[in-house]
């Protein structure tokens, strides 16, 4: 208990760590930071159309988010959500473009599939070839990035004329295989929002109870835990790995659907793999592996994401000041024992005043001698 | 075109192209020896692009033809002060190492477009005047054959990084330092045992990572991408550690990898001009050597050979 405690106040922490960073990084560059986070708060949560879009920006990143959580359980780092949610985004508009005759749920349910099935395989290749010749699967996932990019893009170049609006991006799937909601675009002022908002959180449940009540859930756990052990106790530790990065696959995939069926409604060449990819890995480090805590991260990134986008005209702060928040938080999470070092301390602090506690005290120097010396 | 000419004109872009992967990937070796792993190449590539064309830009007119050089120097010391970042995070704070390097691979293009929309007031730069061009190496340019094919319109840079990789294999294998930087590498418990000290070991191989990725990324700024955008590196980094693991760690090994790739990469810039070679569509081209590290990376040292405590952070104990 008092361990979920830390991990959320040390998520917590980040985020105020890194709201207070941003805020020194507006000082330094002589903005007001005031002016800046309530031009940010105001843009994100002011008019219906942007609430609307703070849902549609979370839905990839929930899915995103999951997909490196159950990597992550496996004992792997999926770096590859980038690519794998390329890949299904190109995949499901694709089809739904290709087959617009057939009846618009068939269309949903194809296009879906297909993507999934894309962003399944995109993982599952790391999977397999980590599990089977013990290749790196960080490398690779960050190769299949690349590999996927560009492949991705020759695909949308060469699609038929008939399904494209330009040379580089496709007609918007629209009547046909689209996922918008047309009373949650109507309540919104005709934001991006989707149905994609309600797959995710019924995808986050899904995968909660595959992973803590079930056997292959379990032996995800025990496989990323201790691969050997599991073997030991009869896991077939090998398919494990592969499912377990396929599923992760899978979910960034379906984060890429949503992106193609749901939030731009087509694809569109990009100049780099889809920074969505890797704002999911924030997602799940900021959870700290609870559900809860990777849509609950996901909902902060996207308010901040779009409520940066309103910070240059209102208060001249360049958006890419939210980019550089995300990454710092991240970066405290990651540095976590610095943080637990400091409630250590406060804790040792409140004991000391108290009265009581001597005992920490004595370790106390020898800890930041040792740091100051890893400095030099 | 005939093939002398052609084989002429893919080497001197061959060595153009390789020259920031190899400083990149040889100071990765640097990094990854001491047993941090160093995934935010990336960044720090994007730092030492963007703080080069940032000084070109301003002392261009002042400096001259040295300008460029002393955009590298700037590089080095700016991808210096971002590996900082990724040893304290990694050696002191017991960071996770990828986390850390993903850290500084989202941070620094948004930082870099972040400072230049302060300064310059828009999203991208403007051209820099003063680039490393192509240049004729004196005297060794009029080797018969030879010299044409290596020393005619090549650079400086490009060569420079060759002899650094020699230096580099030199210092990791045959000084005492090298010694010394391995076995925290390879075994942090044993060199403690022996009194050296893991924490600043480990803390040297990252700086010297980042003082090459500096320059890695100011030479492709300067001599390649001529300005700095968000996606001036886009990928540049990845490729370089796939050059150092490609390498096996060796950074002579790292330094061939790195004119392989930069091999590929001219080939889909200049390709339409060969015969044969533009038959090929540009996106195989494109992702040859992505699928070629994959390949290798499988077949060839699976189990890989990385040093052994490669990215395990060693906490010592009390």
């Amino acid at each position: 208990m008092t361990q979920t405690n830390n991990k959320a106040l040390i998520a917590v922490l980040s985020v105020v760590f890194g709201l207070v960073a941003g805020a020194i990084i507006m000082l330094i560059f002589g903005y007001n930071p005031f002016s800046g986070y309530g031009s940010l708060i105001a843009t994100a949560f002011g008019t219906p159309q942007n609430i609307g879009e703070i849902f549609s920006q979370m839905t990839p990143l929930i899915l995103t988010g999951l997909s490196f959580l159950v990597a992550q359980q496996a004992g792997f780092f999926n770096i590859g959500m980038s690519g794998q949610l390329y890949a299904a985004w190109v995949g499901s508009v694709w089809f739904a473009l290709t087959f617009p005759q057939l009846p618009n749920f068939l269309i949903i349910i194809g296009a879906t599939l297909f993507g999934v099935i894309l962003g399944g395989i995109s993982g599952l290749i790391p999977g397999y070839l980590r599990a089977k010749f013990g290749a790196s699967e960080v490398i690779i996932t960050i190769m299949l990035n690349y590999v996927i990019l560009y492949l991705g893009n020759s695909a949308i170049t060469s699609f038929p004329k008939a399904i494209r609006q330009t040379t580089d991006s496709t007609n918007q799937v629209g009547d046909h295989g689209s996922i918008a909601m047309k009373w949650l675009s109507d309540l919104t002022n005709q934001s991006s929002i989707s149905a994609g908002i309600f797959i995710a959180v019924i995808v986050t449940i899904l995968v909660w109870f595959i992973m803590k009540k079930t056997t292959f859930g379990f032996s995800i756990e025990a496989v990323g835990k201790n691969a050997d052990a599991a073997k030991y106790a009869g896991i077939n530790e090998k398919a494990t790995q592969i499912w377990a990065m396929t599923l992760s696959g899978a979910l960034a995939g379906l984060g890429g659907v949503t992106e193609g069926l749901g939030h731009y409604g087509n694809v569109f060449v990009q100049n780099s793999t889809p920074e969505t990819g890797f704002n999911g890995m924030a997602v799940a480090l900021l959870g700290s592996g609870s559900f809860i805590g990777v849509i609950l991260a996901a909902a902060l990134f996207s308010a901040l994401t779009v409520g940066g986008s309103g910070m240059p005209n209102i208060s001249g702060v360049p958006t890419e000041l939210v980019s550089i928040v995300i990454a710092l938080i991240i970066f405290f999470v990651g540095s976590s024992y610095l943080i637990q070092l400091l409630i250590k301390k406060i804790k040792a602090a409140d004991a000391a005043s108290a009265g009581s506690g001597k005992g920490p005290k004595g370790k106390k120097p020898k800890k930041t001698n040792q740091t100051e010396e890893a400095q030099a | 075109m005939n093939i002398l000419s052609i084989l002429a004109l893919l080497i001197s872009t061959t060595i153009i192209y390789s020259a920031p992967l190899a400083f990149t990937a040889i100071g990765g070796t640097f990094s990854e020896r001491g047993g941090v792993v160093n995934v935010g190449l990336e960044g720090i590539m994007t730092m030492g692009a963007f703080s080069s064309i940032v000084f070109n830009l301003s002392f261009g007119n002042s400096l001259g033809q040295l300008t460029p050089w002393l955009g590298l120097v700037v590089g080095a010391i700016v991808g210096l002060a971002i590996a900082w970042l990724h040893a304290l995070a990694t050696v002191t704070l017991r960071a996770d190492h990828i986390v850390s390097g993903t850290v500084i691979n989202l941070i620094a293009p948004a930082l870099g477009v972040f400072l230049i929309k302060v300064i310059y007031g828009k999203g991208q730069t403007d051209q820099i005047s003063q680039s490393f061009g192509y240049s004729d190496i004196p005297l060794l340019d009029r080797i018969p054959i030879l010299g044409r094919l290596f020393f005619h319109n090549t650079s400086y840079p490009a060569l420079l990084s060759i002899l650094v990789a020699f230096l580099t294999f030199y210092i990791i294998y045959k000084t005492r330092f090298g010694l010394r930087l391995r076995s925290v590498g390879e075994n942090p418990q044993a060199a403690d045992t022996l009194g050296l000290n893991v924490a600043r070991l480990r803390y040297e191989g990252v700086l010297i990572s980042g003082l090459l990725g500096g320059i890695g990324g100011a030479l492709y700024a300067e001599s390649i991408a001529l300005n700095f955008a968000v996606s001036t590196i886009a990928g540049q980094g990845f490729i370089s550690m796939a050059a150092m693991i490609f390498g096996r760690w060796n950074p002579i090994g790292a330094m061939l990898a790195a004119m392989f790739f930069g091999l590929s990469q001219s080939l889909s810039v200049i390709g339409a001009q060969i015969p044969l070679i533009n038959q090929v569509p540009s996106v195989w081209l494109q992702i040859f050597p992505y699928v070629l590290t994959i390949i290798i990376l499988t077949i060839f040292f699976g189990k890989t050979r990385a040093p052994k405590a490669d990215g395990v952070n060693y906490i010592k104990s009390e």
